[in-house]
């Protein structure tokens, strides 16, 4: 039998640390509920086992006070948890604005990562210690879902939806990733290393990985080589949404709702442009569905998040 | 059948067993106890042809790199697993074969409303088997049990359609035994037998009835859309076409949530009857139980979200659902509380029903108890989809409803066949049921807490002593499990004759010879005293 006898899970970030405590805690809770239970069956069966001669008068078949505190008390003990947990969940939910992100993508069966600077890796991941990472993921088949267990933290991965997950990692070193969600014939085997790195061996890593360019700067080639600049750019002729500054900003659709632009909506408005038409302007873009690759996409997406309103427009 | 003609006994001449000994007898049949028995017949069937592919896959998980199957070949495994144990063992199991065996003889009537319809609900249970064993013979299906778009629709392999039409069938089998069950509760009492008086083993399967009928028909529709979408490719759950995976599982969930509470509300009735009838006493909160098990029924239909926590679904909704969970969760767990104060200056004889509901009782808190922590949302995040949840639900579905189902099979076999068994080898099945039980799962709760992932076949080796104590404890499992096959098959040739009450109990299903004659009661009962009227001891009694 190889490996040893392991009972607890590597811990990489605060959170970790913070959520071993909460079910530390809520471990002694449950032993509170469930010790006088077992204690209990076992007293009275051999305490009141037919055949023994014991004081059996006067017994109870209700009190209602009573049910009534062992239904109340452990609710109300429920609740404090709750409150507990749902603060940290919420701390999950929402990541601090300076945030390095990272794209991936799933499929049957390897997560791919693109980098910022354009680094690309397969079912591994290098990130930098004590920084907060975003993951921006996006599924090509089936849903996946994204998993590291010394981090507590996992996220599905849905096709047709953007799913962001963030940490803050702050052990360095190497732990294993993988994906939760069954996704087919080698689901078991989806997954690899995920890799904790001070900033000095994480830019280095960045540098040893060889790039052609940044995602942004290869976004900027294919929104002319597709053609988007024809359309999108400020001196076209075409009536259609201007880019710039776009990213993170509410837009009015032509239903009506108003939107915040994020990367959801900005890869919708590529491959799905139909689906929500900005307000104003005439449903005429083209699909690039079958068009872009999933990395191209990506890589367009970022082009998109990286355009500032240039200086002489800024309101 | 065999059953019958061994039975000698001059009383028990006019049994329903003795009514006609044909094969044509039993297949025509309308009595509802004949009825029951081709139901454990059947489930009894699916519940080994679930056992093998659970051993296979405990066999195959004793080494990390699961030298027995293929990946392939594990994933149709364990798909195999759950859909045969979840749809053709769990959800039928109580209420096909004890609820119909029961209800009638529990409330003084002498059938079911609907007689031909319950005979063709287990014609329809028949018929949606055979649609699985096709697919599993034909080669198998490998999307698991919950079928999640837009694997089952687009990337599957295997024969998806014909077990979607197996688990289509056997629905309407369920709504059917769920509409004769609500008509037959609120029809055909015999005079006496008021609300306050319904055994509350009657009341589980009336709350369990009506999630049948109003949670199986959603499941229906969604699946009658995955096969239309997976032959067609129309696109409802596909996002090339405008389509969304997470609709599928809305309400897949909407359906399968309260459908723990159809394999665990009979299990919670049972219960009652066993705790009251050992104990020999009045049961503890007999109303708190009643109204609880409809609560149950009627909260469990709120909380589907606490599947979803991690799936896409908004914050918000995830922090209202994990609210809801915990309101639902914590009155279900209590139950428990009520049985042990019924213990309470009881008289209690360690029969072997009793020692299944003791074992049920410690498993199902266990279950019960994690299923909160399950419903605490940072504690999801890491856990959910791991072997803490599997772990979780397979004490409450194999420790909880298994376990009940095994003590209604050891408290009511001498009412069915009239025959006792041998009490030493039942209390020696309960015990080993229970130790093999924790063995198997307990562990689990530490893999899952660790990160290994369910549906792995393949898994670091740092988990590989805790699976091989798993596999171990899995072969405890199904020795015991197996045991009762040779004991009560064993009793119905040489047991002794059981007589109409061998445990003592209250109950008009008791009041009757064993086994029951075929018309049931001889002329119609008329309840006058409440349930479980044991008569109060003096003080200082021996009994």
């Amino acid at each position: 039998m190889s490996g040893s006898l392991q009972l607890w899970p590597q811990q990489a970030s605060g959170h970790a640390a913070q959520l071993d405590t909460f079910i530390m805690a809520f471990t002694v809770f449950v032993a509170l509920l469930v010790i006088p239970v077992g204690v209990l069956v076992f007293v009275f069966a051999v305490k009141y086992r037919r055949g023994k001669t014991v004081d059996r008068q006067h017994a109870p078949n209700r009190k209602v006070w009573l049910e009534v505190s062992w239904s109340v008390v452990p609710f109300l003990a429920a609740l404090g948890f709750y409150v507990w947990s749902t603060s940290l969940f919420f701390e999950l939910r929402n990541p601090p604005s300076d945030t390095l992100d990272i794209f991936i993508v799933a499929k049957q069966w390897m997560w791919k990562a693109q980098h910022p600077g354009g680094q690309r890796e397969i079912d591994e991941l290098h990130i930098p210690v004590g920084q907060p990472v975003r993951l921006v993921m996006n599924s090509q088949d089936v849903i996946h879902s994204f998993y590291v267990p010394a981090l507590r933290v996992k996220q599905d991965v849905v096709p047709g939806r953007v799913s962001s997950l963030w940490f803050k990692a702050d052990k360095p070193g190497v732990y294993w990733m993988t994906c939760a969600e069954f996704c087919g014939t080698d689901h078991s085997v989806m997954g690899g290393r995920f890799y904790v790195q001070t900033a000095d061996e994480y830019a280095a890593w960045l540098s040893s990985s060889g790039v052609d360019q940044s995602l942004v700067a290869s976004g900027e080639v294919l929104f002319r080589k597709y053609g988007c600049s024809g359309c999108h750019a400020a001196s076209s002729a075409v009536h259609a949404p201007d880019l710039a500054g776009l990213y993170g900003r509410a837009v009015a659709l032509a239903s009506g709702e108003t939107v915040i632009a994020d990367e959801q909506y900005i890869q919708d408005s590529i491959l799905l442009p139909q689906k929500q038409i900005a307000a104003g302007y005439e449903p005429i873009m083209p699909t690039f569905k079958n068009i872009l690759r999933d990395d191209e996409v990506i890589q367009l997406v970022a082009y998109i998040k990286s355009l500032r309103p240039a200086s002489w427009r800024v309101k | 059948m065999t059953v019958g003609a061994t039975l000698e006994t001059p009383s028990e001449r006019a049994s329903y067993l003795r009514a006609g000994y044909s094969l044509r007898s039993w297949l025509t049949t309308t009595d509802h106890k004949r009825i029951a028995v081709l139901y454990l017949y059947a489930i009894t069937a699916f519940f080994f042809i679930g056992g093998i592919a659970a051993a296979l896959i405990r066999l195959d998980l004793a080494t990390p790199g699961g030298d027995l199957l293929s990946n392939e070949g594990y994933n149709r495994a364990f798909t195999l697993h759950g859909v045969v144990m979840v749809w053709f063992f769990l959800i039928p199991s109580i209420p096909a074969t004890f609820g119909n065996f029961l209800i009638p003889l529990m409330i003084g009537a002498q059938d079911l409303a609907f007689p031909r319809i319950n005979l063709a609900s287990w014609y329809l249970y028949v018929l949606a088997g055979l649609f699985t064993l096709y697919a599993l013979i034909a080669g198998g299906v490998d999307t698991g049990w919950t079928f999640y778009t837009p694997l089952s629709t687009l990337f599957a392999n295997g024969y998806v359609v014909a077990a979607l039409l197996a688990v289509i069938i056997v629905g309407f089998s369920s709504i059917f035994t769920g509409m004769n069950f609500i008509v037959t509760v609120h029809k055909l009492r015999c005079p006496g037998m008021t609300w306050s008086r319904l055994p509350l083993f009657v009341w589980s399967l009336y709350a369990t009835a009506m999630i049948l009928v109003l949670a199986t028909p959603v499941l229906t529709m969604l699946l009658i859309l995955v096969c239309i979408e997976r032959l067609s490719g129309i696109g409802i759950f596909n996002p090339d076409l405008g389509g969304d995976p997470l609709l599928y599982q809305h309400l897949f969930w909407f359906y399968s949530h309260p459908a723990v509470y159809i394999m665990v509300l009979p299990a919670f009735g049972v219960l009652s009857e066993l705790v009251t009838a050992a104990a020999r006493k009045r049961i503890f909160g007999y109303w708190f139980i009643a109204y609880s098990s409809v609560a149950i029924a009627v909260i469990g239909f709120l909380v589907w979200g606490h599947h979803m926590f991690v799936a896409g679904e908004s914050t918000y909704a995830s922090a209202v659902f994990s609210f809801l969970s915990i309101a639902v969760a914590v009155p279900s767990g209590i139950k428990v509380y009520n049985w042990i104060a019924t213990l309470y200056k009881g008289s209690i004889s360690l029969d072997p029903a009793f020692l299944f509901a003791m074992g049920f009782i410690g498993l199902f808190v266990i279950g019960g108890l994690t299923g909160l922590m399950l419903a605490m949302l940072a504690v999801d995040v890491h856990v959910h989809d791991t072997y803490f949840v599997v772990a979780h639900f397979h004490y409450i579905m194999v420790g909880g409803a298994v376990t009940a189902f095994f003590g209604a099979l050891h408290f009511w076999w001498p009412k069915i066949t009239g025959r006792m068994y041998n009490i030493t080898w039942g209390r020696i099945t309960a015990a080993l049921i229970f130790l093999g039980f924790n063995l198997t799962f307990f562990p689990q709760f530490i893999l899952g807490y660790l990160g290994m992932p369910r549906r792995y076949h393949v898994y670091p080796p740092e988990f590989q002593v805790l699976h091989v104590l798993s596999s171990a404890g899995a072969s405890i499992l199904a020795v015991g499990y197996l045991l009762p096959l040779i004991y009560l098959l064993y009793s119905l040739r040489h047991g002794q004759p059981a007589g109409s009450n061998p445990w003592g109990a209250t109950g008009l299903e008791w009041t009757v010879p064993s086994p029951p004659p075929k018309q049931n009661f001889a002329e119609m009962p008329v309840v006058t005293r409440p349930p479980y009227d044991y008569p109060i001891r003096d003080p200082m009694s021996r009994e």
